[in-house]
C-alpha cells in the first residue's frame, strides 16, 4: 500500500518537479576540487538529481537504493558534495508541506506530514549512507595504495639499492621502512643502501631517531647506509637541534652517494674515449 | 593581532596539520626557508611531545609585533600547551640525550636552539605550557 502523501507526489508529479527546481535554482551545487562550475553542469546535475527523486517514488526501497548507490558513484566520481542534496531535500519538504495544509484538515495534515517526513528521513539516510560507504571505499583503496608508494626500494646497480622517501614520515611508515630496509637488502644482495630524503620535508627528532635506528638494523645485516639528499635548510635545523649522524655517511646528492656507493663496491664510472674519427666532426 | 590559529593535537595527524599551519603562517610573515625550516622543525618537537606524554593539548600560532625593538619587529609566537602530567624536573628536560621514551633527548634543548625565546612553565600534574617567539630579522 503506498501512502496517501506519495501518491499525492506522484499525481502531481509535474507540478512538484516545477516547483521544486525552481526553489533550488538559486541553490549552487558545488564540487569539492573546484570553486566555480559551469552553469550547464549545474543545471544537467540538478534535473538529474529531481529525476532520481521523482523516478523512485513508484520503486519500492530496495530498487530505490539501486539507483541511489549508482546515481551517488556518479557523484563521487565527479567530485559532488552530498550537503547541497540534502538542502535541496528539504526545500521539497516545504513545498509539499504547504501543498498539503491547504487541501487537508488539520488533523490529517499531521498524519500526513509524519509521512511525509518519513519518506524524506528515508531519502537522506540512503544517499548519506551510501556517500560514506563510497568515501569509505575510496580511503581504504588509497591507504593500500598509499602503503605500496611509501618505502620503495629500487636496485640500481648490482649490490646498490635505493629508498627515496617523499613527504612526511610517521610512526607507521617509520616501520614499513624499516622492514622494507631489511628485507630489499635480503633480497638483493645489497651492500649499500642509499636512504634520499629529497622529498622529506622536515627532519626532526623522530624523523632522525628513525633513520638511525634503520641505518643501525642495515649494518647488522651486513649493509651500510648512505644519507643521501640533505637540503642546506635541513642541514642547519639538525645541526640546531643536535642530532649527532656523525656515524653516517651523508651526500648531499642522490648522483654522488651513487659514485660513493660505486667506490664502496670497488667500482667505478669511467667516461669512454671519443672513438677516433677521420676527421669529419668539425 | 591579525593572524592566528589554534591546533589541536589528539593523534599524530594533529602534529602535521600543527607543523602546515606553522609553515604557512612563517611563509606569510616572510621568514626565508631556513627559517620557516626551523620554526616547522620547532613545532614538530612540541607537537609531538604533546602526542606522545599527554593525552590532548594545543599548539597556538600567532603573529606577533615588538615596537620596543629597534624599529618595528615582527615574528612569530608558538605556545605549546596541554594538561598533562606535567614535568617533574625542568632542568633534565633542557639537557641534550635526557629521554623517557627512548628517542634521541634532543626535542626541547632543540627547540631552544632553533628558536630565539623560549619559556617553559610546568605544575606536576596540571599540565606545562611552553612559550617559544622566532624574530624575523
Amino acid at each position: 500500500m503506498r501512502s496517501i502523501v506519495l501518491q499525492h507526489m506522484i499525481d502531481n508529479k509535474d507540478h512538484y518537479i516545477e516547483q521544486w527546481r525552481v526553489s533550488f535554482d538559486q541553490l549552487l551545487f558545488s564540487r569539492s576540487e573546484s570553486t566555480i562550475k559551469p552553469q550547464y553542469i549545474q543545471d544537467e546535475m540538478k534535473d538529474e538529481f529531481v529525476s532520481v527523486i521523482f523516478d523512485t517514488l513508484t520503486m519500492d526501497r530496495h530498487s530505490r537504493r539501486a539507483v541511489v548507490k549508482r546515481f551517488v558513484e556518479r557523484l563521487i566520481h565527479d567530485g559532488w558534495i552530498v550537503s547541497e542534496f540534502i538542502m535541496s531535500l528539504q526545500k521539497l519538504r516545504r513545498i509539499v508541506m504547504k501543498d498539503l495544509s491547504k487541501h487537508y484538515d488539520k488533523d490529517k495534515f499531521v498524519d500526513l506530514s509524519s509521512e511525509l517526513e518519513d519518506w524524506l528521513d528515508e531519502q537522506i539516510t540512503d544517499l548519506t549512507t551510501e556517500f560514506a560507504k563510497n568515501h569509505e571505499e575510496v580511503k581504504a583503496i588509497q591507504k593500500v595504495a598509499l602503503k605500496e608508494l611509501s618505502a620503495p626500494l629500487i636496485p640500481v646497480f648490482d649490490k646498490i639499492v635505493v629508498m627515496p622517501l617523499i613527504g612526511t614520515i610517521d610512526t607507521k611508515r617509520a616501520s614499513q621502512i624499516m622492514e622494507n630496509l631489511l628485507e630489499g637488502i635480503i633480497e638483493h644482495r645489497a651492500q649499500v643502501v642509499l636512504i634520499d630524503i629529497t622529498g622529506v620535508p622536515l627532519v626532526d627528532t623522530m624523523v632522525a631517531h628513525h633513520i638511525i635506528r634503520a641505518s643501525e638494523a642495515v649494518r647488522l645485516v651486513g649493509a651500510e647506509c648512505l644519507l643521501v639528499g640533505i637540503r642546506p635548510e635541513i642541514a642547519q635545523t639538525i645541526v640546531n637541534l643536535g642530532i649527532d649522524l656523525g656515524n653516517f655517511t651523508t651526500k648531499s646528492t642522490l648522483k654522488k652517494g651513487v659514485e660513493t656507493a660505486l667506490q664502496m663496491t670497488h667500482r667505478d664510472i669511467i667516461t669512454n674515449e671519443e672513438p677516433v674519427t677521420g676527421g669529419g666532426l668539425k | 593581532m591579525s593572524n592566528h590559529s589554534c591546533i589541536e593535537i589528539a593523534n599524530e595527524w594533529g602534529i602535521v596539520s600543527a607543523r602546515q599551519a606553522g609553515r604557512e603562517l612563517s611563509k606569510d610573515i616572510g621568514f626565508g626557508s631556513v627559517d620557516q625550516a626551523r620554526i616547522t622543525t620547532a613545532i614538530s618537537e612540541l607537537a609531538r611531545n604533546i602526542y606522545l606524554y599527554t593525552e590532548i593539548g594545543k599548539i597556538d600560532l600567532e603573529e606577533i609585533s615588538d615596537n620596543h625593538r629597534n624599529g618595528k619587529a615582527r615574528g612569530i609566537k608558538v605556545v605549546a600547551s596541554d594538561k598533562g602530567p606535567g614535568i617533574e624536573n625542568l632542568r633534565d628536560v633542557m639537557v641534550d640525550g635526557f629521554t623517557t621514551s627512548g628517542g634521541l633527548g634532543a626535542g626541547l634543548p632543540g627547540v631552544k636552539r632553533l628558536m630565539d625565546e623560549f619559556d617553559i612553565e610546568s605544575i606536576p600534574g596540571e599540565g606545562t605550557t611552553i612559550t617559544t617567539i622566532k624574530w624575523l630579522r
